[in-house]
């Protein structure tokens, strides 16, 4: 009966912890694809922009800094290209006018790509501090907004975590004292007849364990089933978010989720009875 | 086998359940201890089932000196002394057989020998018919002589018996009394406490008397012996 009580607050306390680690999974999993398309622009000044040696120290300088995962350099010819790509798609002829004088002439930059979207404040520093430099482009909004909610969700979520843990712990603790209540007259007698210290405790911790594994793969199993409809569901509705709202495939999210659902259902499970019994059976 | 010298047991406050307690039982003998309550009978069990440790003095039981014993293994000494009380202690949601079949499980017997022992047991008692039954279907009589099937099947070479007659008639106490007299033929220490004055007077066996915390008296083939306010 306590044992049933227990496992379904641990399969609650586990599922929830499975919904928020999903969610910090595929935040993370969506921060990372997101990451990949934040640049900072780097634009030379008048002299350097004609001198490639000069370009190209600089940018070797900037390719050396840690926190760089990719600098590309796009010269006056490629902005111009671009440019005239998205701006004069309709009317290319109207480019023609411009096509011995390159207007973006000493446009010639380079993209940085970084490897952690946070790194960005103090590379654009360091970047504004370098001689040569005439304007630094960064992509403030997008990455100060996701390290911020990046931070958010996962203290929210490892508050939340905490809770639940420490709750589980509570109520394994409660179920085994409530065990060790029912069965103080079979553990005197045990003790009596010259029963070990294991002897008397294993079925408690073994009680425990139970808990945790069937705790911990109750909601495993259901969280399985929900992610699977979930994504499948997401991916059929919206076609159009596709490129936007990347979920971390079920098969890669579980390979992770299942040991760590399950070692935590038992590791609840074990050291909340131990505990107990260490605390309840002087034996 | 059994050895006190100058035991002292005072509990926190300040009661003396046991003062200054010396006596030897040799191997085989079938002792009684009579006494009111308050006399330290019960607090002399306990310390030889190193439940309780005495205040001053020295327990020596088989040989082993239980103050010196560590507390890992007690479980193994434990093994060697066989118990039984007026309550009777079963296990009320278990019949006979596994009443009996878990003192054997506890010391980690193997299957095979408690399917041998326990029936065995059982005869001793003569209940080899009633193994089926539980504790609430059998009267006062019989479960004492579960109880003693239960700390017999262990092989104990010394076995305790608190009150063991405390809860039955005079014929369910005289049958058990004649089993401990067996057990003891056979070989087991016996050391009986109880205040049953009729069974000790009929049982002609060496008693010792306590009051108080202290051996008044302690005689072989005596009767009861009380002790005069």
């Amino acid at each position: 009966m306590f044992s049933l009580a227990s496992i379904a607050t641990m399969s609650i306390c586990i599922f929830l912890f499975g919904l928020f680690f999903c969610v910090v999974e595929n935040f993370q999993y969506m921060i990372k694809e997101v990451e990949g398309n934040v640049s900072v622009t780097v634009f030379f000044d008048e002299t350097v922009s004609q001198d490639e040696a000069a370009m190209k120290e600089i940018g070797e300088k900037i390719g050396g800094r840690e926190e760089v995962a990719e600098v590309k350099f796009v010269s006056a010819e490629e902005t111009w290209e671009s440019y005239k790509y998205i701006y004069f798609a309709e009317a290319p002829e109207l480019a023609e006018g411009f096509a011995n004088d390159n207007p973006l002439a000493k446009q010639a930059h380079y993209e940085i790509y970084l490897k952690e979207v946070e790194d960005q404040n103090s590379l654009v520093e360091y970047l504004e501090s370098m001689e040569g430099i005439r304007r630094v482009n960064k992509s403030v909004e997008v990455a100060d907004i996701l390290t911020s909610f990046n931070l958010l969700v996962g203290y929210v979520s490892i508050a939340i975590i905490i809770l639940l843990l420490c709750v589980s712990v509570f109520l394994i603790s409660n179920t085994v004292t409530i065990g060790i209540a029912v069965r103080k007259e079979e553990i005197a007698i045990m003790k009596l007849i010259g029963a070990t210290n294991s002897f008397v405790k294993a079925p408690f911790v073994v009680e425990g364990l139970l808990i945790g594994v069937i705790g911990g793969a109750i909601p495993l199993g259901l969280l399985y089933f929900l992610y699977t409809k979930i994504v499948n569901y997401m991916g059929g509705q919206f076609d159009n978010l596709a490129g936007l709202v990347q979920f971390l495939p079920v098969d890669e999210m579980f390979r992770i989720l299942l040991p760590v659902g399950l070692a935590l259902g038992v590791g609840i499970g074990f050291f909340g009875s131990f505990l107990t019994i260490r605390k309840h059976l002087r034996v | 086998m059994i050895d006190l010298e100058n035991v002292t047991k005072a509990y926190s406050t300040g009661n003396h359940a046991l003062n200054g307690v010396s006596l030897h039982i040799d191997k085989g003998e079938f002792v009684f201890i009579v006494g009111d309550s308050g006399s330290g009978k019960s607090t002399l069990i306990k310390l030889l089932l190193k439940e309780l440790e005495p205040t001053s003095g020295t327990i020596k039981v088989n040989g082993i000196n239980l103050n010196k014993m560590k507390q890992r293994a007690i479980p193994k000494y434990r093994r060697k002394i066989g118990v039984v009380f007026q309550d009777f202690r079963l296990l009320k949601d278990r019949n006979v057989y596994e009443n009996i079949a878990f003192a054997q499980r506890v010391v980690i017997t193997p299957s095979k020998n408690i399917r041998r022992n326990v029936p065995a047991m059982l005869s001793l008692v003569g209940l080899a018919e009633k193994y089926k039954s539980y504790p609430k279907q059998l009267s006062g009589g019989e479960q004492q002589r579960v109880a003693l099937a239960r700390a017999l099947v262990n092989r104990p070479n010394i076995l305790l018996a608190d009150e063991p007659t405390g809860n039955l008639d005079p014929k369910n106490s005289k049958e058990i009394m004649k089993l401990l007299e067996t057990i003891n033929e056979r070989g087991t220490t016996v050391v009986v406490v109880t205040h049953n004055q009729e069974i000790v007077d009929q049982m002609k066996k060496r008693v010792i008397a306590m009051h108080r915390g202290v051996i008044i008296s302690d005689e072989r083939k005596a009767g009861y012996i009380q002790h005069a306010n």
